[in-house]
């Protein structure tokens, strides 16, 4: 018993749910981003503006050390340093750290920082109001820069979290690439 | 149907003659014999591949092939033995077996049939062509992680299209099987009738229908990574590589039961026919293998426990994980509960059918404990994985594969096979296998990692049995070939029954079945399944 309309419905019906399908891989993509920043996965920090930032309590009580690393991408001849190793932090309270980075060749390179925290709940609560994580840095050849992130600690953070690591890593920036996480 | 002169089957054998026969072959019984041709030619391409490797591992210290040459050895046997043996195996068996087990006189979609054989030998040119290449075949593992995968060579954008080209053709023989199955069934040949080989079928195209695209949009993001200037997996661009892993697992999980269900098939055919009892539970059956084909849509991180998922993920997947234990065990028992009282020959494919039940178990059971979150982070990329998916997928896909050969060899060439010489290949694939296979766990347990090809002095025993058992397996598959051919030239003829205990619509046909079969839907009765 030989359904020939059938045969078609049912591969029409198949040959869209292929499509969609594909797109759902895609769909993936963003969801995957979604879930991150949700959940502070992967270190993606939070960001605050102005506004907020005059509503901040600051908990005196308690200090948060917070400690900073760097990193340079095998591809980038930069050299980049934190200017201090850590700082201990109240809670609620803006902090400025600076970090060194120097052009190491005869080139000018643009290069991108990608901020990564640890432990990864502490992600949800460092908040940045200024970071040069934001937009590429251009280093002529040889030029040696400071760079400043200025942020606080959100004091919601869980009280077991005594430490946390702010680590940078600089990448050579893609053409014409502009975005920041 | 109308043409009730041509009932003579024999009046319709007439067919194209020489190359063209093959060519545009719209048969559904022709194309299952190139599929299933195509795949043991890859099994024994991608077969001398691991006997490199092997030969690598036989003694520490690199004897015959540079790192990089090996690296691409395993890649290569991978995506080989995965998409060119297993994969087109199951798809020629069912080309070769459904339409006759369903009653139907063809497959659905004859043209795209044809094309989806042919675009295979193009895939693999494009694959196998990259080992003459700059650069070198692909060497970053069958699971093309960045950014590993983006230093290949040459060979990357073959090794891509390559990717693209098989899952297409699998996505259309998904397609023309379960158009064949949902509308082609004779009279009385309900769902709940199908054999379970039917049924397997249909499930595992659902998962490649719904599996494959993906993998094909994942490798598209890493091509447009690597020359269009995307960031998908690229951190410098906001990217991030972990994000490969989360969707090629999101396909690797269904595929790997891709290539597992169809042998579940095999086996609830051959079980039921050489303990002459009926399946101990058919219903049971199909819903487990529902079960299994769903949750694997919801286990894949449990490849990667070790990127830094959070507790709450690891705990999730590792229970996700755990439940698919229940359906697979419902199957095994299912299959043990068969042979329980039954009246039990063992010839050849009843032979493998048990090697199946007992070695994919332990198979199942090593990837339990991989399944297990805390101690996965100790198990995770040695030998102890590649032993359990060897379990799986060699003594479990590729055992049921060689089972259903022998069981339908009579069918296909209308002669029987050497019996004795089966059982020796049986043998000496059952011992070797596990020769090759079960030292690795205790490698792994003690820690050599997977995917090197050197390694310290004190796993130097146990690889050099490994390799032993390998090499002594690889030239043992070489009396099947010979076994089929044998086999395809003469022999005792076979009657259309076969077997004595064989129920189903194929067995009422002659042996070999006539070209064109079943052009007059057959009735189906409970009796015609029954015992």
């Amino acid at each position: 018993m030989i359904k020939i309309g059938g045969i078609k419905r049912t591969t029409v019906l198949l040959t869209l749910l292929t499509v969609v399908m594909f797109g759902f891989g895609y769909a993936l993509v963003p969801l995957y981003d979604v879930f991150c920043e949700v959940t502070g996965l992967n270190g993606k920090t939070a960001r605050i503006y102005g506004k907020e930032a005059s509503k901040l309590v600051v908990d005196k009580e308690r200090f948060v050390t917070i400690q900073f690393d760097s990193n340079i991408n095998g591809n980038l001849a930069w050299k980049l340093k934190a200017d201090q190793k850590f700082l201990k932090a109240n809670p609620g309270k803006f902090y400025v750290a600076t970090y060194t980075v120097e052009n190491m060749i005869n080139e000018e390179i643009v290069g991108q920082a990608i901020p990564s925290v640890t432990p990864q709940i502490a992600s949800l609560y460092l908040k940045k109001a200024e970071c040069f994580c934001f937009k590429s840095q251009v280093l002529k050849p040889g030029e040696k820069k400071k760079l400043t992130v200025r942020f606080e600690i959100d004091k919601d953070i869980p009280k077991d979290v005594e430490s946390l690591t702010l680590s940078y890593t600089f990448f050579r920036a893609l053409k014409d690439k502009k975005r920041v996480s | 149907m109308s043409t009730k002169a041509h009932a003579d089957h024999d009046h319709h054998d007439h067919k194209p003659t020489g190359i063209k026969r093959w060519l545009f072959s719209t048969n559904h019984k022709d194309i299952g014999t190139m599929y299933l041709v195509f795949s043991l030619i890859m099994f024994f391409i991608g077969g001398s591949m691991a006997m490199i490797i092997r030969a690598e591992l036989f003694q520490p210290g690199l004897q015959f092939v540079d790192p990089q040459f090996y690296n691409s050895m395993v890649t290569v046997h991978a995506l080989v033995m995965i998409f060119g043996a297993i994969m087109p195996a199951g798809v020629g068996l069912a080309n070769w077996m459904i339409p006759i087990m369903i009653g139907a006189p063809d497959m659905a979609l004859p043209r795209m049939n044809n094309m989806s054989f042919w675009i295979m030998p193009f895939a693999f040119a494009l694959l196998l062509g990259t080992f003459f290449m700059e650069g070198g075949a692909p060497a970053g593992g069958w699971t093309m992680y960045p950014p590993l995968v983006l230093q290949t060579g040459k060979a990357f954008p073959f090794l891509i299209f390559a990717v693209h080209f098989l899952g297409i053709s699998s996505i259309m023989g998904a397609i023309n099987i379960i158009a064949t199955v949902f509308n082609m069934r004779a009279p009385g040949m309900t769902l709940m009738r199908l054999p379970l080989f039917v049924w397997t079928w249909v499930i595992t195209a659902f998962l490649l229908i719904a599996s494959m695209p993906v993998l094909a949009g994942a490798v598209t993001m890493l091509l447009t990574d690597k020359y269009f200037g995307t960031s998908f997996f690229n951190a410098a661009g906001g990217g991030d590589p972990v994000l490969f892993q989360h969707i090629f697992w999101f396909f690797g999980h269904p595929e790997v039961y891709i290539l597992i269900l169809p042998a579940f098939g095999i086996i609830s055919q051959i079980i039921p026919t050489f303990a002459r009892k009926p399946l101990f539970g058919y219903a049971s059956m199909v819903y487990a293998t529902a079960s299994i084909a769903i949750l694997s849509f919801f286990v894949w991180a449990h490849h990667m426990f070790t990127v830094g998922l959070p507790i709450n993920g690891e705990l999730f997947f590792m229970y996700a994980t755990m439940l698919i234990a229940v359906p697979t065990g419902v199957k095994v028992f299912n299959w043990v509960a068969t042979m329980w009282k039954g009246a039990m020959t063992f010839e050849t494919p009843m032979l493998f059918a048990l090697a199946f039940v007992i070695l994919f178990t332990i198979g199942g059971f090593s990837g339990l404990m991989l399944g297990i979150t805390p101690v996965d982070f100790q198990y995770h990329d040695t030998y102890f994985v590649v032993a359990h998916f060897h379990y799986v997928l060699l003594t479990g896909a590729v055992f049921a594969l060689m089972a259903s050969a022998y069981y339908w060899l009579p069918k296909w060439t209308g002669h029987m096979y050497d019996e004795k010489l089966a059982k020796i290949h049986f043998w000496l694939s059952a011992i070797f296998a596990n020769v090759l296979f079960f030292p690795q766990h205790f490698l792994g347990l003690a820690g050599m990692p997977r995917r090197i090809p050197d390694y310290s002095v004190q796993f130097a025993d146990f690889n050099m049995v490994s390799s032993l058992g390998g090499f002594a397996y690889g030239i043992s598959q070489l009396l099947f070939v010979y076994i089929v051919i044998k086999c395809v030239l003469g022999g005792k003829k076979a009657t259309g029954q076969v077997w004595e205990g064989a129920r189903g619509l194929e067995w009422t046909l002659s042996s070999p079945p006539p070209y064109h079969s079943f052009t007059k839907s057959p009735k189906v009765t409970k009796a015609l399944m029954d015992y």
